[in-house]
């Protein structure tokens, strides 16, 4: 929305061209084949559509930003066609008591079929008082929602591992969706914020097959979540090669070098960022000179300081790798024997012979006989 | 030659302890040039397609022949300085030339890799007459010749042919003799001109003929006095030493040329700065710079008080500094890309050791046949 109130895109009708274009990039991210891009259009386009309710805890709503400003403009539209967004504060009418009352009539109303997206980390110190919505505490609303819900989607690094506010010494408690919730099925589709292609992707999943789809031990979509930074970077050659920027703004910097030696967390961060990329114009943090904060790791975003390095998972560069080149030609070792024989030989002899000869002048031989 | 000293046949039984070990070394490399006749140059050697030429041209041919231009360096003093006082060393340096030279040849041939194809340089339309290597190879053939030649006078006094009518012939032959090596061993310079970019700078210069040239003089000047000292010393004889104090002399002169010419070289092309910045290959300057100017500066220093000893340590040194210079140039200072590795096997310098004993051979067995050292005058 910018400041008019007009949200792009959302009053114009998409075209069939953008609409497809969108499905088979949604297709790329789940790695799934061509032909499925017909599956996910007859989901979409199914009359009924799945209501979602939108839970909103300690978070900045950057998660919801990156979904509704995207430079496609038909993102946000198909977002909002394909799901029937019950209750999401950011971009609901009612407001107060009213908003209120609707989340309660919309949760018994769906009860058990609707889909809660989560946005922002819940607190449980104190018996979780630091975060409350109607004079009701998160933990509290998140419980009596998720009791009802199909299945739960955590949206954002906050409300899957507990984000920057549950960095040490974590004043309110704060935690994961999934330290709260244990009973239901769920995904976290961590990041800061979150690739808006694998929010998609993953409730085109949900819908389309009816399943949750295969998650990590940090129960993430393997198909964003499955593949290491490191091994994707496009500046891994200059890894391998050991050029590293030094300091910001140095040649190296300058030159698109490495960013382990600034921090980069790439080695130990799992996310498709290096080749989904973002904003549609292909531009990511390691694309534009910072370094990966593994914002999609937890425990490592937000936790560990930006300028600390990793250990690669496997082994630290060397300064200098060896020449991709191969050696041709030879050089034995019973040559440089034989080469060094012969040249002590020579050498010795000459010196055996020095030693013979006088070195005395006056012991020359030579003298009268020769100028006659 | 023209005939002005007197020369006398060394005594003594040709077969000794030493002239064996030589036998050992030769009869040795025959095995192996069996060899690599049979199976060809990859049998044998190191050599690469990178490395086409090694330790066969950059020793035996290169070195070599300049280990043979005694003579040459000799009869620019005695006949176009007028230095006749040191005729008396101009025979077994001829001979020593000879012997060089026919190997260099010999090794040549060893080294072809197709070697069934050598009669092609008996056919003039074969020829390529804008090549420096084909000069080279005309001009060695030809001086090989003309320095057997030049010897027939020793063998004539041997077996009493006419020796009037053979004087005429080496009068020709020596004025030949002292324009062939002007040009072949110049020449040898010249052929890695056109390794532009695969000689190291610090060695690759259009002045390569001329360094190659001035050295060889004085490596002819070393070798001639080493050799003066050594049969001297083997056969019992007298130290040559007035002529050899002398020929020192003019050996501190072409030393100290030679490295101020290099350094001017140097300096004027604008490459100064790679004697400190080459690493390996700056190293290898100091060295063959260093072998250059320890002799000079040490016969000069002790001008005055030369002894036999002296001359033969810092000849020998001279012509380790030429022998060096040589290498850095074909093999040292040679990179024909980064991916290309040689050292000369076992089997390659065997064959290199062995062409050299049976130069050491030939030697002994000559001048125990012949008079070719200056005779004793009691």
């Amino acid at each position: 929305m910018n400041r008019f109130g007009y949200v792009p895109g959302l009053s114009e009708e998409i075209t069939r061209r953008d609409f497809i274009k969108l499905l088979t990039i949604a297709a790329a991210t789940m790695g799934l084949p061509v032909g499925f891009v017909k599956k996910l259009e007859a989901a979409v386009k199914s009359p009924t559509r799945p209501p979602v309710i939108w839970l909103h805890f300690q978070e900045c709503t950057g998660c919801t930003e990156s979904l509704l400003r995207t430079s496609n403009p038909a993102f946000a539209k198909l977002i909002l066609d394909i799901i029937s967004l019950d209750y999401h504060e950011t971009i609901m009418a009612a407001a107060g008591s009213q908003a209120e009352e609707v989340l309660q009539h919309m949760i018994n109303k769906h009860a058990g079929k609707f889909i809660c997206v989560v946005e922002g980390s819940i607190p449980t110190k104190d018996g979780g008082i630091y975060c409350q919505i109607g004079g009701k505490k998160a933990v509290d609303i998140m419980k009596e929602v998720a009791q009802k819900a199909s299945a739960i989607v955590a949206i954002g690094n906050c409300a899957s591992f507990g984000g920057v506010q549950s960095v040490e010494p974590n004043p309110t408690g704060a935690v994961g969706v999934m330290e709260v919730i244990k009973d239901k099925p769920l995904i976290n589709v961590p990041g800061c914020p979150p690739n808006p292609y694998n929010i998609l992707s993953t409730l085109l999943y949900v819908l389309t097959f009816k399943k949750i789809p295969e998650l990590d031990e940090y129960r993430r979509p393997k198909f964003a979540y499955g593949r290491r930074i490191h091994d994707h970077c496009p500046r891994r050659a200059h890894f391998d090669a050991g050029r590293f920027v030094e300091h910001y703004g140095d040649k190296g910097h300058r030159l698109g070098w490495c960013l382990y030696k600034m921090g980069c967390k790439g080695p130990v961060t799992y996310a498709n960022c290096p080749t989904t990329q973002f904003n549609d114009v292909g531009v990511w943090p390691i694309g534009i000179g910072h370094p990966c904060i593994g914002c999609t790791q937890p425990k490592v975003g937000f936790h560990l300081p930006v300028k600390l390095k990793v250990k690669p998972q496997e082994v630290v560069p060397p300064e200098q790798f060896p020449p991709i080149t191969v050696k041709e030609g030879k050089a034995t070792i019973a040559g440089v024997a034989a080469v060094s024989a012969a040249l002590g030989a020579a050498a010795g002899a000459a010196g055996v012979i020095a030693s013979r000869l006088p070195d005395k002048e006056e012991r020359n031989h030579e003298g009268k006989t020769k100028e006659s | 030659m023209i005939q002005e000293s007197k020369y006398e046949v060394v005594r003594g039984k040709v077969i000794t302890r030493t002239f064996l070990m030589f036998t050992f070394f030769f009869l040795l490399s025959l095995i192996l040039l069996a060899v690599r006749f049979t199976k060809g140059l990859g049998a044998v050697t190191n050599l690469s397609d990178g490395y086409p030429w090694g330790i066969w041209i950059a020793y035996d041919v290169v070195v070599g022949s300049a280990l043979g231009c005694g003579g040459y360096a000799l009869a620019i003093l005695i006949y176009i300085l007028n230095k006749r006082e040191f005729s008396p060393l101009m025979r077994s340096a001829l001979l020593t030339s000879a012997l060089g030279y026919t190997m260099a040849g010999f090794a040549v041939i060893i080294d072809l890799g197709r070697y069934w194809n050598v009669y092609g340089f008996a056919l003039p339309n074969r020829w390529n007459l804008s090549s420096v290597l084909f000069e080279v190879a005309v001009c060695i053939m030809t001086y090989t010749l003309i320095l057997w030649i030049e010897l027939t006078p020793v063998i004539a006094e041997k077996t009493g042919w006419n020796r009037k009518k053979l004087e005429k012939i080496v009068m020709v032959a020596a004025v030949i003799g002292l324009i062939l090596p002007t040009m072949h061993q110049s020449s040898l310079g010249s052929i890695q001109i056109i390794s532009l970019k695969k000689l190291n700078p610090l060695w690759h210069s259009g002045f390569l003929p001329l360094f190659f040239l001035s050295s060889v003089i004085l490596m002819g000047y070393a070798v001639a006095s080493a050799e003066s000292l050594l049969s001297s010393l083997y056969f019992k004889r007298p130290f040559e030493m007035n002529l050899l104090k002398k020929l020192s002399i003019y050996m501190v002169y072409i030393g100290f040329g030679w490295i101020i010419l290099r350094f001017i070289e140097l300096i004027f092309w604008g490459k100064i700065s790679l004697v400190f910045t080459q690493g390996f290959y700056s190293f290898m300057f100091w060295l063959e710079v260093a072998l250059f100017f320890i002799p000079s500066y040490m016969l000069w220093k002790y001008r005055s008080q030369l002894s036999p000893r002296k001359i033969f340590v810092f000849s020998i040194i001279y012509l380790f500094a030429g022998a060096i210079y040589r290498f850095n140039v074909y093999l040292i200072g040679w990179n024909p890309g980064s991916n290309w590795v040689y050292f000369p096997s076992m089997s390659e310098t065997l064959i290199t050791i062995g062409i050299v004993s049976f130069e050491f051979m030939i030697y002994l067995i000559f001048v125990k046949t012949f008079p070719v050292l200056p005779a004793k005058e009691v």
